[in-house]
């Protein structure tokens, strides 16, 4: 990079007989003091002060006199850094103070540097490569002061670009091999070198690796903090295991508790990967958990313990006993709050350990501060299995009932998701949960009301037994009038009323039922959820209009029945005139019904069963009495176009109906027929307009009761459309034949039924992990062929590596196969070292690769 | 690896704010913002780590000063509550008896003494003799030549 022209240079000396020249304009400059005082002395002024300083700064920064320049500087600096200023116009001012030969000048220009560069905000800072080149290489000039590099490696880990970190990645090598106070913040510097320019990687690896042995403890901190922050997720950590016997070195040697720290993490991410690497590190583990007096030190021990040496039980004993003395500390929040972390990390496979302490998790979940309670609770979700299901849910939702409203809710929102995973896998006793349910909307603040109607349908459409015990509960939300006000649960009322309407035969009052479901108060609702209550008190009437033919119930005798159908009459009459469309057609559907049979008591003794007014009865009744269950929303793609059917044809008679709205479709067009619920379109099988009109109602019911179909994202492997509820009875669910662990269940778990669900779950998930592992990231590929080609020949391997990579090292696209090829080369030099065939070999590496890195690790670890 | 340091005092004045990480102004804002009223809710005998976005924030007050810290989920809180201890003693030991005021007309200086013992969010030196050491050499160095400076300047002004 060409140098650009700089001022003159400057000195001390020098400056100071500019002075005179300039002095007018020293004399009046305000120092960074004075900035302060008049900032503080009066705090309301504050925007004009600044502002006038502002003013100041442009004018000052732009003289020639470094000293000018360099107090204004510092003063941006101030108000840049605590009063938000933004100071990118001082940006090239900024650059012409680096250069400059007083160490306060340069060190006020690189701090302001640090603080205001951005790669990308600030396109001047490859302008000052050649300074920073400079400044770095300055070391080898005794004339110059030691600290300079710091500087600049200061501004290069902080503010620099893949661009700059690739040209002045060689001058860091120098400061890293020599052991100078200097050498830990190369190391650091290098790391965030590494990390943003990967092409660097030849260069910079071998001398940081060497770090790891060197004399000076803090060099050998500072590196192995470098490499665990390069191997921490998302980075893959397996590049790194080749490293794994010098860390092991310093994990047994160092004293200092940060290093320990640090190659603790960097272990617990390698052992995952190489298992034999855990026996090793067993022994120095259980002496740190024993004998250390540092908590921080102890604390990592026990993370590393839980999270990757599962298998040795002495460590897992020691890591448990910590972690029961961590939990039981009183007199300190912290610890607690640790404990009750690392106690949530135990979770699928010691359970036993979360359960003896669950007095302790259960009292946290009480605590006054958040956090705790925050852990408290995700500890309950990680110990809840079927057994205990029942006492924890219980439990915590009580406590939901108790807490604030942030907290209630997710709490709720933890049990809700707990509970329904799996098609309800957790739920033993469904009556127990769907009373639970119920009570969850009771709670004051509850607004998870979507997520609890959604079960509360769900469960009732998948599991038989439990519907009388969910007719009662929504019984009982549909008589309190107070809840009819709170707009968070309407969808819960709706719920309510369409599980009331579709099992009414288990209720036991219906006349309850509908007077619930007319009160009053229901003119607060929505139109939506008024519209589900009436057509459930349609359901509920020709219920009861059958029943009371039947004369099998002894609740449904004249005087109710006519009760009933004179309150429908009144209250629904008015509604009639409504200007909601849905509300509309389903009144009018009622009333028509109502007037039929209205004199059904006439009925009564007279056994005459050939009347009209029987007939219809008996007709809706039929309507209502088959089961259906809800569509899959891709059912429609699945049924492959007939031959013969030509949908286009007819079309352009309804594009001139066709708007936005879709009430006027429903009103002026008779020849498409609308049904509130798609009960005969499973009887329609006419081809032509009304295939038309069935898919087009299909549409329009699953928009306007989207609530009540299931989701499938996925396209589903059947190919009948009405014919799958049949098969619902071969498919059975997960439920458990384990029977091992149904110790203290009274009835056996209900089945729980799959409906027209059968998505293939497993190739969608397996589809995405490979899309995953099939992205490389050029980072641990380079370090990878830097490493596997160090072990082979050395130098001259590490360098033709090197030259070529860094010619394509920017170019990420065709990354992943140059890596796979030039680590192939390394290791093929190892082999063979003459044969140059093996460069065009297919594909193969990564699982050939991992196999060499093992004999590397036996060697030294045996 | 450490994000952020910010100084912040109770009425939610920034003292001091060192970024590891690149942001843009008005984020640095929010962040402030948003760390502030995180911190200065909490009782002083809640736990001192807060979960922040996506991060953890380590914090303790001194006297009307909170020391915040942003740190990685996966880090050790123990361990950075110890180096925010030692940020402190440094800070008292150099300012003798430091108190909010000396931060405020200082900051270059506090800058100083940040950079010297934590670069690119990685804790480097952990023995407060050593910082000190290193402290009074650089400051010999950089602040003599200003003090030159200013002294000359005086002189000349009087002639």
């Amino acid at each position: 990079m060409a140098t650009p022209p700089l001022p003159s240079s400057t000195s001390t000396t020098t400056s100071v007989l500019s002075t005179a020249s300039s002095l007018a304009d020293s004399l009046f400059q305000r120092s960074l003091d004075d900035l302060i005082k008049s900032l503080r002395s009066d705090p309301s002024s504050e925007p004009s002060i600044i502002s006038r300083a502002l003013s100041e700064i442009q004018r000052e920064i732009r003289s020639s006199d470094p000293l000018t320049k360099s107090i204004a500087l510092q003063k941006l600096t101030y108000l840049s850094s605590l009063h938000f200023h933004p100071m990118s116009f001082a940006a090239f001012h900024t650059l012409e103070l680096l250069p400059s030969l007083s160490p306060q000048t340069k060190r006020l220009a690189y701090l302001a540097a640090s603080l205001s560069f951005h790669p990308s905000t600030t396109d001047l800072l490859p302008l000052a490569t050649h300074q920073l080149h400079k400044d770095l290489t300055s070391l080898s000039n005794p004339s110059s002061s030691p600290f300079l590099p710091s500087l600049a490696l200061h501004l290069l880990s902080l503010a620099s670009s893949a661009d700059l970190s690739s040209h002045l990645a060689p001058d860091l090598v120098p400061l890293l091999s020599r052991s100078s106070p200097l050498q830990p913040k190369a190391v650091a510097a290098t790391y965030r070198v590494l990390s943003l320019c990967p092409s660097t990687v030849p260069v910079l690896f071998k001398p940081l690796v060497d770090c790891l042995s060197s004399d000076n403890p803090l060099t050998v901190s500072a590196a192995v903090g470098a490499f665990c922050e390069l191997s921490a997720a998302p980075n893959d950590p397996a590049p790194y295991l080749p490293l794994a016997p010098e860390i092991y070195r310093v994990l047994v040697n160092s004293r200092s508790n940060w290093t320990l720290i640090k190659a603790l993490k960097i272990f617990s991410r390698l052992v995952p990967l190489e298992p034999r690497l855990g026996s090793r590190i067993v022994e120095p583990i259980c002496k740190f958990l024993c004998e250390s007096q540092a908590k921080s030190l102890v604390l990592e021990c026990i993370k590393t313990v839980v999270t990757c040496l599962h298998t040795h039980t002495e460590a897992m004993r020691l890591a448990i006993d910590k972690i029961k003395e961590l939990l039981s500390s009183d007199d300190d929040p912290n610890l607690r709050y640790l404990g009750l972390q690392t106690l949530g990390m135990l979770a699928p496979g010691h359970l036993w350990a979360l359960e003896e302490s669950r007095e302790v998790v259960a009292q946290s979940l009480t605590d006054p501060d958040r956090s705790i309670c925050h852990e408290a609770l995700r500890v309950m979700m990680a110990m809840t299995l079927q057994e205990n299901s029942i006492e924890n849910c219980t439990l915590l939702v009580r406590q939901a009932a108790k807490s604030d409203p942030e907290f209630a809710n997710e709490i709720l929102d933890s049990v809700l998701s707990l509970c329904s995973k799996d098609f309800y896998e957790l739920v033993v006793d469904f009556d127990w949960y769907v009373s639970l349910l119920g009570k969850m909307v009771r709670i004051v603040h509850c607004t998870k009301g979507d997520e609890i109607s959604r079960q509360l349908v769900d469960i009732g459409l998948r599991v038989r037994d439990v519907r009388p015990e969910l007719v009662r509960v929504a019984r009982e939300l549909l008589i309190d009038p107070s809840l009819l006000g709170n707009h968070f649960l309407y969808n819960v009322l709706s719920a309510a009323a369409w599980i009331s309407g579709e099992y009414v035969e288990f209720s036991k009052d219906p006349m309850e039922l509908v007077e619930a479901l007319l009160q009053p108060r229901t003119s607060l609702l929505p139109t939506s959820a008024r519209a589900v209550y009436i057509q459930s008190v349609f359901k509920v009437l020709t219920f009861s209009c059958n029943s009371y033919i039947d004369e099998n119930s002894s609740l449904l005798n004249d005087t109710i029945i006519a009760r009933m159908l004179s309150l429908i009459e009144m209250t629904v009459g008015p509604l009639a005139e409504s200007e909601e469309a849905e509300v509309e057609d389903r009144v009018m559907n009622l009333l028509g019904v109502v007037r039929l049979v209205a004199n059904i008591k006439d009925l009564s003794g007279d056994k005459d069963k050939d009347g009209m007014i029987y007939e219809v009865v008996r007709a809706m009744y039929d309507l209502f009495s088959d089961e259906m269950g809800p569509v899959s929303a891709n059912a429609q793609k699945k049924i492959s176009v007939p031959e013969d059917l030509d949908l286009k044809e007819n079309l352009d008679d309804l594009s001139e109906f066709m708007s936005d709205n879709d009430t006027t479709m429903s009103r002026s067009n008779p020849s498409i027929l609308f049904y509130p619920q798609s009960r005969n379109t499973s009887e329609e099988v006419e081809v032509g307009p009304s295939r038309v009109a069935e898919s087009t109602s299909l549409e329009e019911h699953r928009k306007r009761h989207g609530l009540y179909y299931l989701s499938a994202d996925k396209e589903s492997a059947e190919p009948e459309l009405t014919k799958d509820y049949p098969r619902v009875n071969e498919t059975l669910p997960p439920s458990n034949g384990d029977t091992a662990r149904r110790v203290k269940v009274t009835k056996p778990r209900p089945t729980v039924v799959k409906l027209d669900e059968g998505e293939d779950l497993a190739a969608s998930s397996s589809l995405s992990t490979k899309v995953e592992v099939a992205k490389d990231d050029t980072l641990s590929g380079a370090i990878k062929e830097v490493l596997l080609g160090r072990k082979g020949n050395g130098a001259s391997s590490g360098f033709d590596a090197s030259s070529s990579s860094q010619g394509k090292g920017k170019d990420k696209v065709k990354g992943k196969e140059i890596k796979s090829k030039k680590s192939e080369d390394g290791e093929s030099k190892d082999r063979h070292k003459g044969r140059r065939k093996h460069k065009h070999k297919k594909e193969t590496m990564p699982p050939v690769s991992v196999a060499q890195e093992t004999p590397v690790i036996q060697d030294f670890l045996l | 690896m450490i994000r952020f340091i910010l100084l912040q005092n109770r009425q939610g004045k920034t003292r001091l704010a060192k970024y590891y990480v690149p942001l843009e102004d008005s984020e640095k804002h929010k962040v402030e913002y948003e760390v502030h009223r995180l911190v200065v809710n909490r009782d002083p005998k809640f736990t001192n780590f807060v979960e922040f976005r996506t991060h953890k924030v380590i914090y303790r007050r001194y006297a009307g000063l909170f020391f915040s810290m942003c740190v990685d989920i996966t880090d050790n809180e123990l361990a950075y509550l110890e180096c925010i201890h030692l940020f402190v003693e440094i800070l008292d030991h150099f300012f003798s008896n430091v108190c909010e005021l000396d931060l405020v007309f200082n900051f270059h200086k506090v800058y100083l003494i940040l950079d010297e013992f934590i670069l690119a969010g990685e804790l480097q030196e952990t023995s407060k003799r050593a910082i000190i050491e290193r402290m009074g050499e650089l400051e010999n160095i950089y602040f003599r030549a200003m003090r030159f400076a200013i002294v000359i300047l005086h002189l000349v002004s009087k002639i």
